[in-house]
């Protein structure tokens, strides 16, 4: 089965896969370094989801992520110089230095952050919904959550309000398999989460989360369902994350077996084969882009390096609209 | 040649143990590579390497326990071979798992905590181990004070708590501890006390177990509250104390001698023609480096007394009494005035006279003097006759340098003729020990160039 | 004369009708009229857009409340009682609290939430908290408690005017109370404590729900021949330490009543900013009247006894001042 795109498509799609697997693969690197500091959850294999989302969604709607939210936020249009210095805590970063890996924010481009509190982001945009549908507007606010999200009593606060007052929201649950270092089956009781939206009367679908295209495909449907009704869809993507949880986890909770298993669906390498044997993409276009990535991998490096601190002098400022003494 | 270091895998790990290699020295390894597996506190992890290469060098053993950041292993470029016989990380070697002792680990082990520094030599004669370092006579001080002694900072060696330290603390002045169980007494109330010089010992509280309020500072009978400094005042009183006890207690007898400075004010103006101004010296150095110096001979004058006896001093710290404007006296201690050179004594005695009429000497230099130098001589009389100040047992005063008719071989010519009168306690030094000091130094003052 | 709940009302009033990005949301805030009769009427005034009724899940109205405000609304959210505000913690430090540090500057929250708080009317353990110091303890936010009619009603005009998160905390015993209010005069700086009654020898320093006791103290005081000097806090973060250090300065000695357990309260706050910036001024140790360290007691008598009354207070201030 031919994949149903056009050469220029298939080369974005693929671009922005491997730049966001190069920048993960350098942050590894960069956190082993010391460079980066504190927690640091890596992307790699969850590409397609992060990257078809963003290819779907309009630049006008809101977007609420976790702290797993690299990926998102590149492809969303937050330089990679930006990302990099953020976590590097540098002042030119797209937090200011405050926020770091977990809490990467840009108004400019509707990113809501960057939330590090399983389920805290979900009531959030819920909220950005009923700003939006208040003042009349046509956005999307698409909120992107895990499956140990869907634990949460937020989870299901978020689903029956949204449901309840119509917000345009699209609740967006990569499903990788895992809350942490607990397994699906063991954190829910109903392994189907697609089950869990109907209960307030939002519609969900399921999609195949290592497929680029499809989630594309799905993403775009659900969003404009979403934009036309003015109500809440759910739409659970598929996916697996090849990495631990964060650096610092043993994995200790699955078999490398499992892991090695799973990396045959591996987004990049599939899309990338099939891209090659439609014949829209050659390998000297990959090669193109594997050099620009690195080089905009490289160059995100030396900005985040000669980013500065924040004076310590300035500390106080955006605890409040102005400075309290 | 790249360097594979211990990453840090997560936001508290400061260590972790390079439990297994999954390479060996020689190996071609590529970016993203396992290279090695670490232990840490949440189980093994499987480490990547980043660079591409050859492994040339494995610096950890198999087990070792290392911090953050040590260089673990040598990855050389490609082509490069390894020349020398590596030191390979073997299991065979070394028990598998075990954590070996490292050279990290060890080195960074501390031994038995050491002894803290300095403890008090015991060899004080009567004194008291087992409280605040404090004389007998400290002791009856602070008792008819009132000041209790756990709370009193020793200025004197070996945190020795002086007379001076008790009269400071009884006359209202900053006591660095509260005035722990005697005297309770609000912030309020004190800082009132001390703006109006009234001494709170004498104070009855009425407020809640017996404390000192506002009110009771208020109401207190005390004189007109002074206008001067507190500073100043509490000075002179401690002076006044100090005199009255010097002269109470100390048994002084005197003797004065004539010294002829020609020498020495000629040396002086040799040595001064050929130095900058703020280099130059001035008669009183040589006076008060020749006490020193006298003193190294007659020790019995370099003493303090303390319990009833004289407890010689193990320095020679002469100090200089100086005269403050607002009527004020100090005589902060030039520590070991015997040492360096003269115009590092120079150097120094300018600068501490400066930092007397400044106010700004440390507690050291006021209470560590073992005896005491007033020159008179700048105000232009003859002679003085000093009083001693306690616990010191000597104290020499000189008067101006004045040209006098003088019998030199003979001869009755003019001599510039500088009056000392040594003051000594009766009970430590006689007449003839203080005779002697006094020829002492006229013999150092006529060989200049020696001081 | 107003009442304080009418007061609040009439400031709700003139939000909406004045900001369309105003909108009040909360559990029974519509068709019930407000569990305090605070928001009657308004739903008929407003409609369901502007006035809405909530479902029960305070993390996530307080939550949307957040995103809403950042999203460019002024929403003023109602959590029915401190006692269920705790359900949305984690939205008011995590989110509300911090948006703006962690974004860098990009996003603010000028969200105003309003709770009742406090006990006495016998609402037992799980009804009876204030929690107050637990809000005025996160950077981030503003907490205000408005003890009279006036403020209840230039207080939470200010609340929602504020670019940042604010918390209005309403005691529960307050919205009977009747006071002049007027509507047109320029209100006063919220964040500045107020000397409600002037006095010479000791502070009584208190805020909400136990302003009123500290005056009924005051004066009781005054027939001992002791005169005492109120100071209503109004605004628990920020703390106006000025106007606290100022009163200590001249009567030299403080008393702190506060209906929070003693324990970490917003008068052990007050009793360490006097220790450490008016040490030199008290002539007394700070006292503090604090509910007992209990859960609060259904029982009349018992519940009395636990919060701080008029008579701990006299007996704390009489305590302090002594008999010199």
């Amino acid at each position: 089965m031919t994949l149903d795109i056009s050469r220029d498509q298939a080369l974005d799609l693929l671009r922005d896969m491997i730049r966001i697997r190069r920048l993960e693969e350098k942050s590894a690197e960069l956190y082993s370094k010391q460079k980066i500091r504190g927690f640091l959850h890596l992307y790699i294999g969850e590409e397609a989801v992060g990257v078809g989302a963003m290819h779907a969604l309009r630049e006008d709607d809101n977007i609420v992520a976790t702290y797993r939210e690299h990926g998102h936020a590149l492809i969303r249009g937050i330089p990679a110089c930006e990302i990099m210095a953020e976590m590097y805590g540098k002042a030119n970063g797209c937090s200011g230095g405050r926020g770091g890996s977990m809490h990467l924010f840009s108004a400019k481009r509707r990113f809501y952050g960057g939330h590090a509190i399983v389920g805290g982001g979900l009531p959030i945009a819920v909220g950005l919904a009923l700003a939006d549908k208040m003042k009349g507007e046509s956005r999307v606010t698409a909120c992107f959550f895990g499956d140990g999200a869907t634990d949460e009593g937020e989870f299901h606060e978020s689903l029956n309000l949204a449901a309840l007052w119509k917000l345009p929201v699209l609740f967006l649950c990569e499903n990788n398999e895992y809350a942490m270092g607990t397994a699906l089956y063991r954190h829910v009781s109903d392994r189907d989460i697609a089950n869990n939206p109907p209960a307030y009367g939002i519609p969900a679908d399921s999609v195949n989360g290592m497929d680029v295209v499809a989630v594309e495909r799905a993403v775009h449907n659900e969003a404009e369902l979403v934009r036309e009704t003015s109500q809440p869809r759910f739409l659970e993507l598929k996916t697996y994350r090849f990495r631990a949880h964060s650096m610092y986890d043993a994995e200790l909770y699955r078999s490398k077996e499992e892991v090695e298993e799973h990396k045959k669906q591996d987004p990049i390498e599939n899309f990338q084969a099939r891209a090659i044997s439609d014949g829209l993409v050659t390998q000297a276009d990959i090669d193109a882009i594997e050099a620009d990535a690195a080089k905009e991998i490289a160059e995100a490096i030396e900005f985040a390096e000669h980013g500065e601190w924040e004076p310590v002098e300035d500390i106080t400022r955006h605890t409040y609209a102005r400075d309290l003494s | 040649m790249a360097e594979f270091i211990m990453p840090s895998l997560g936001a508290d790990m400061t260590a972790g143990i390079l439990a297994k290699w999954r390479v060996a020295v020689g190996d071609t390894v590529s970016h993203g590579d396992i290279i090695a597996e670490v232990e840490t506190d949440k189980g093994l992890i499987e480490v990547e390497v980043f660079e591409s290469g050859v492994v040339e060098r494995l610096l950890v053993e198999e087990g070792e326990k290392v911090p953050v950041g040590t260089v673990l292993a040598e990855i050389g470029a490609e082509s490069a071979a390894a020349a020398e016989s590596p030191r390979k990380a073997d299991a065979s070697h070394r028990p598998r798992g075990a954590l070996a002792p490292s050279p990290a680990h060890r080195a960074g082990s501390t031994g038995p905590a050491a002894a803290p520094g300095s403890i008090i030599s015991a060899g004080s004669s009567d004194v008291d181990l087992d409280g605040p370092l404090a004389s007998p006579a400290v002791r009856r001080r602070a008792h008819e004070l009132d000041v209790p002694l756990e709370g009193v900072q020793g200025s004197g060696e070996h945190g020795r708590i002086t007379l001076d330290d008790v009269q400071g603390v009884a006359q209202g002045g900053a006591a660095p501890a509260p005035s722990s169980d005697r005297i309770r007494i609000s912030p309020y109330a004190r800082r009132i006390a001390t703006e109006r010089g009234v001494d709170v010992s004498q104070i009855r509280g009425t407020g809640p177990g017996g404390a000192i309020q506002a009110n009771d500072v208020l109401s207190a009978r005390v004189p007109e509250p002074r206008k001067s400094m507190p500073a100043a005042e509490r000075m002179q009183r401690a002076i006044a104390a100090a005199m009255t006890r010097a002269n109470d207690e100390i048994p002084h007898y005197y003797v004065e001698h004539s010294i002829d400075m020609g020498r020495a004010l000629a040396w002086l103006r040799e040595t001064n023609a050929s130095l900058s101004v703020s280099q130059r010296l001035v008669s009183g150095v040589l006076v008060l480096r020749a006490v020193a110096h006298a003193l190294r001979k007659h020790k019995k004058l370099n003493a303090t007394w303390q319990g009833g006896e004289a407890v010689p001093s193990a320095g020679i710290h002469v100090g200089l009494a100086v005269s403050l404007r607002g009527g004020g006296l100090v005589a902060p201690a030039l520590r070991n005035t015997d040492e360096g050179s003269l115009s590092d004594l120079m150097a120094r005695m300018t600068d501490l006279v400066a930092r007397s009429r400044a106010g700004v000497l440390r507690s050291s230099e006021l209470t560590s003097s073992t005896i005491t130098l007033t020159s008179l001589g700048e105000r232009g009389v003859e002679s003085v006759t000093p009083i001693i100040f306690p616990p010191q047992v000597a104290i020499v005063g000189c008067g101006a340098t004045l040209e006098r008719p003088w019998v030199v071989e003979g001869q009755v010519v003019p001599r510039p003729i500088m009056r000392v009168t040594l003051g000594a306690d009766h009970r430590v030094s006689s007449g003839h020990q203080g005779a002697r000091f006094l020829s002492t130094l006229d013999r150092l003052l006529q060989d200049p160039e020696k001081l | 004369m107003t009442t304080y709940r009418d007061a609040v009302r009439t400031a709700l009033q003139t939000l909406l009708r004045e900001d369309s990005r105003v909108f009040l949301m909360g559990e029974d805030v519509g068709r019930y009229g407000g569990p305090y009769a605070v928001s009657k009427s308004l739903l008929k005034e407003f409609g369901e857009e502007r006035v809405r009724d909530t479902p029960l899940c305070e993390s996530t109205f307080v939550g949307a409340g957040i995103g809403a405000a950042v999203g460019g609304m002024r929403p003023i959210v109602e959590v029915m009682t401190v006692n269920f505000s705790l359900l949305a913690l984690d939205q008011v430090v995590n989110n509300a609290a911090v948006m703006r540090h962690m974004s860098g500057g990009q996003f603010e929250v000028p969200i105003a939430v309003r709770m009742a708080t406090g006990g006495g009317k016998q609402l037992a353990a799980q009804h009876s908290h204030s929690l107050e110091n637990w809000y005025a303890h996160i950077p981030g936010i503003k907490v205000l408690a408005p003890a009279t009619v006036q403020d209840a009603h230039d207080m939470l005009l200010a609340a929602v005017e504020d670019p940042d998160p604010v918390f209005v905390f309403e005691h529960q015993m307050l919205y009977g109370i009747e006071g002049p209010l007027d509507t047109e005069a320029t209100p006063p700086s919220p964040w500045k404590a107020a000397v409600r009654r002037p006095g010479t020898d000791v502070s009584l320093i208190a805020y909400g729900g136990s302003v009123h006791k500290a005056l009924t103290a005051a004066e009781e005081l005054e027939k001992a021949g002791m005169s005492a000097e109120v100071i209503d806090l109004r605004s628990l973060r920020p703390l106006d330490r000025e106007t606290i250090l100022q009163s200590v300065s001249h009567t030299h000695r403080a008393v702190v009543i506060d209906e929070a357990w003693k324990t970490g309260s917003l008068a052990s706050e007050i009793s360490a900013i006097l220790a450490e910036d008016a040490f030199y001024e008290l002539d007394a140790p700070v006292a503090r009247v604090c509910t007992l360290e209990v859960p609060i007691p259904y029982a009349k008598h018992l519940e009395e006894a636990a919060i701080p009354q008029v008579d701990r207070i006299v007996e704390a201030a009489k305590r302090t001042v002594g008999d010199g």
